[in-house]
């Protein structure tokens, strides 16, 4: 397999809402401040990929018009997925990977703000037998946390020291939305409440990946990705055991991952219950580093968590704080969908 | 640094029967029926599939977002990668690229892909009007926004009104060997044609794609793959994508240089020098009738000004020099988010000897294209009868 690295990581502050901010806007700069970091300009990368989702801009085709913040031109080799981030990443590696190109620009966004989120879900459910019902994300999560509960996984301490530990690991997160010490709050629907949930965020992310050679070039200290995969699992949540992940267990195979112990894992899990079913996946020890980031329960802009939760793992390499981690990523109700790469840094 | 790509070969091929409404099965329905007819031509079951990369055009279609979520059951994918790809009309050719992608970088060695779009389900032309504040002028639908640029491609040209009208006589004529395509209409006639109302002037409701309901899948694999299919497989010979903005001062609409690009890439990867002389079909991506001779200019087929006189003289109809959409194309089948990979579906139909009534003889070499957006993204690639040879 060649030798494909995260060479560089930037992101916005998330925020709760960017009323003055287009889609554009709000992705320019984060693209701009990726490129810099490498000197590269669009001209000199091989391939463009991008991850958003119409539901969240309200309006088909947004994504044609945050390839302006790109500067498509002349035109570029481009693709877009409709899934996180960490799904378009994917697909530039695995470009990478066939040889025909020896750099990546990775990025994605999500401006969550001007709908409400919990409804906007909704639309992801099968359309005629439950999204009808409307059962929001956060009602979903909280039968997850439940059945967790009852299978004696964690209990309601447990889930709000989740909560307490993200939050004061993105007090040193610059870009954090929800950070320091904050109340649990009330239940939003038992058994979670407003602490194990994640806030409401605009934000963007964007990743360069680059080959060999060329990444070394690039990066005083890569992040190799030494293996990636996704797997999804059935749609209807009757018939999954909601207090386990078979889908990330088995990417996080297929990945390496279990190969070697990692010290760090950036996990994307939006609410607390759902990193209690993350670290058994993934079979973490109280060694690991877990979300130093803050992880999604301190800023979580749709279709960017995923994507920032690779950028965060390689940017603890790069600067030295990981030799080894594990970045995680989820789609659909529940961790339907879940992707997992395994990033190491050369000896130091 | 240069890896050796594996091969990619197309062993399965299933298409619904498209219609404007779809109303016996579900969503999940639609896609499974394409899907189960690729593996059954592939003589492969659910359990050969490694991957599967769907493919779609707004997910405001059908009002659900992030279909793969909903369709991986029907897909057969639980336990096994899912990716989705839009990258607006092009969408469908974009998928099988990607998909190309896993077996060409040894990743995965036999991929399901598939597009689809169920347009019944909503009103696809007020979906792609956007309302304030939203300020692309994409006015009333599609054609709206082609219209100018069609005109502008007859000013530039000094082609005959006429030769819009014989591309939508051709296109809707070879549409009645196609059982798949959508509009059969057996009683057409030039005149007819030509007697259609205008809709967005110069494009006659005559000259318009219809909106329909319809899937396409196809099995790509590696060269072991191959090597086990029941049926001659199509190989991939080169495939690339392209994009720029959807405005910007100095575009030219009539022939954007992101279609030219992709086109050159393809070709270079193929090692075509003269794709008049060396490619011997194509299904091009012809929503309205008159982008048939601009695409015949933008790939190369002919010189600037002149793609409207291989149209006028026949050299585009089934038994022409170069048919052009012998499977009836956009023009009679356009369930949005699949056209493009119906297009590059047919190509490969055409190499591998298994277009039935539309067959071309003796095609080796056929051309799959698609675009998307404002005239902004692009897709293609180009099949044989015989494997890559370097």
């Amino acid at each position: 397999m060649r030798e494909v690295a995260i060479v560089a990581f930037a992101q916005s502050d998330h925020l709760r809402t960017t009323d003055e901010l287009s889609e554009v806007d709000m992705v320019m700069p984060v693209l701009h401040q990726v490129l810099a970091q490498t000197g590269l300009r669009t001209s000199d990368i091989g391939f463009t990929c991008s991850g958003s989702s119409d539901y969240l801009a309200g309006r088909a085709f947004s994504f044609t018009m945050t390839l302006d913040g790109v500067g498509a031109w002349p035109p570029i080799s481009e693709s877009h997925v409709e899934m996180d981030g960490a799904w378009a990443m994917y697909e530039a590696w695995v470009k990478l990977l066939t040889g025909e190109v020896d750099t990546a620009l990775v990025y994605s966004y999500g401006k969550s703000s001007p709908g409400s989120v919990r409804d906007v879900l909704t639309r992801q459910l099968d359309p005629y037998y439950v999204a009808p019902l409307w059962p929001d994300a956060v009602a979903l999560a909280a039968l997850q946390a439940q059945a967790l509960i009852d299978a004696g996984e964690t209990d309601e301490p447990a889930l709000a020291g989740v909560a307490v530990r993200s939050r004061e690991s993105a007090a040193a997160n610059s870009h954090a939305q929800v950070k320091g010490s904050v109340p649990q709050g009330d239940y939003l629907v038992r058994p979670l409440r407003k602490g194990d949930c994640p806030p409401v965020s605009d934000g963007a992310v964007a990743v360069i990946l680059a080959a060999g050679d060329k990444a070394r070039e690039l990066c005083e200290r890569p992040a190799w990705i030494r293996g990636m995969d996704h797997r999804i699992e059935a749609h209807s949540l009757g018939v999954r055991d909601l207090t386990d992940s078979p889908s990330t267990r088995l990417a996080a195979e297929r990945a390496g991952a279990f190969e070697r112990p990692v010290d760090t894992a950036e996990l994307h899990a939006p609410f607390t219950s759902q990193e209690v079913v993350l670290r058994k996946a993934l079979k973490l020890g109280d060694d690991v580093a877990v979300n130093p980031s803050g992880g999604a329960l301190a800023a979580n802009p749709l279709m960017a968590a995923g994507l920032l939760r690779l950028g965060e793992a390689a940017a603890r390499i790069h600067r030295g704080e990981s030799d080894r981690a594990l970045a995680h990523a989820t789609s659909g109700p529940c961790l339907q969908q879940n992707l997992v790469a395994v990033l190491e840094g050369d000896a130091q | 640094m240069s890896v050796a790509k594996e091969p990619v070969a197309v062993v399965g091929i299933g298409q619904t029967k498209h219609v404007a409404a779809r109303k016996d099965v579900s969503i999940a329905g639609l896609v499974r029926e394409a899907a189960q007819r690729a593996l059954q031509d592939a003589e492969l079951t659910w359990a050969d599939i490694d991957a599967v990369v769907i493919g779609k055009a707004p997910d405001f279609f059908e009002g659900l977002m992030m279909p793969e979520l909903y369709l991986a059951d029907a897909l057969g994918a639980v336990g096994k990668p899912m990716l989705r790809v839009h990258t607006a009309g092009s969408v469908g050719g974009s998928t099988a690229l990607v998909a190309s992608n896993l077996v060409a970088s040894r990743v995965h060695r036999t991929v399901l892909t598939l597009a689809f779009e169920k347009q019944s389900e909503s009103n696809a032309m007020w979906g792609l009007s956007l309302p304030i504040p939203f300020t692309q002028p994409l006015l009333a639908g599609a054609g709206g926004f082609f219209a100018p640029h069609v005109r502008a491609y007859m000013r530039r040209t000094g082609a005959p009104d006429t030769v819009g009208s014989l591309v939508a006589y051709k296109d809707r004529r070879n549409a009645l060997k196609n059982p798949y395509a959508h509009l059969h209409e057996h009683d057409i006639t030039l005149e007819k044609v030509q007697a259609a109302p205008m809709l967005w002037d110069p494009i006659r409701y005559s000259e318009t794609c219809p909106s329909s309901d319809g899937a396409c899948a196809m099995i790509l694999t590696d060269r072991a793959g191959a090597a086990r299919s029941p049926r001659p497989p199509a190989w991939m010979l080169g495939g690339a994508m392209r994009s720029e903005p959807t405005l910007f001062a100095g575009k030219d609409f009539v022939s954007p240089q992101a279609g030219k690009d992709c086109a050159a890439d393809v070709y270079r990867q193929a090692g075509i020098t003269d794709p008049r002389r060396e490619i011997d079909a194509a299904e091009m991506y012809v929503p309205f009738s008159w982008y048939e001779p601009m695409w015949l200019e933008n790939l190369g087929f002919a010189d600037e000004g002149e793609g409207w006189k291989l149209t006028e003289s026949g050299v585009t109809e089934l038994d022409g020099d170069l048919p052009v959409n012998m499977s009836g194309g956009v023009l009679s089948t356009n369930p949005i988010g699949a056209s493009g990979m119906i297009r590059f579906a047919e190509a490969a139909l055409q190499v591998r000897g298994q277009a039935g009534e539309h067959q071309v003889d003796g095609a080796r070499k056929v051309l799959g294209h698609a675009y998307g957006g404002g005239a902004q993204f692009f897709s293609m690639w180009l099949v044989g009868a015989e494997p890559p040879t370097s």
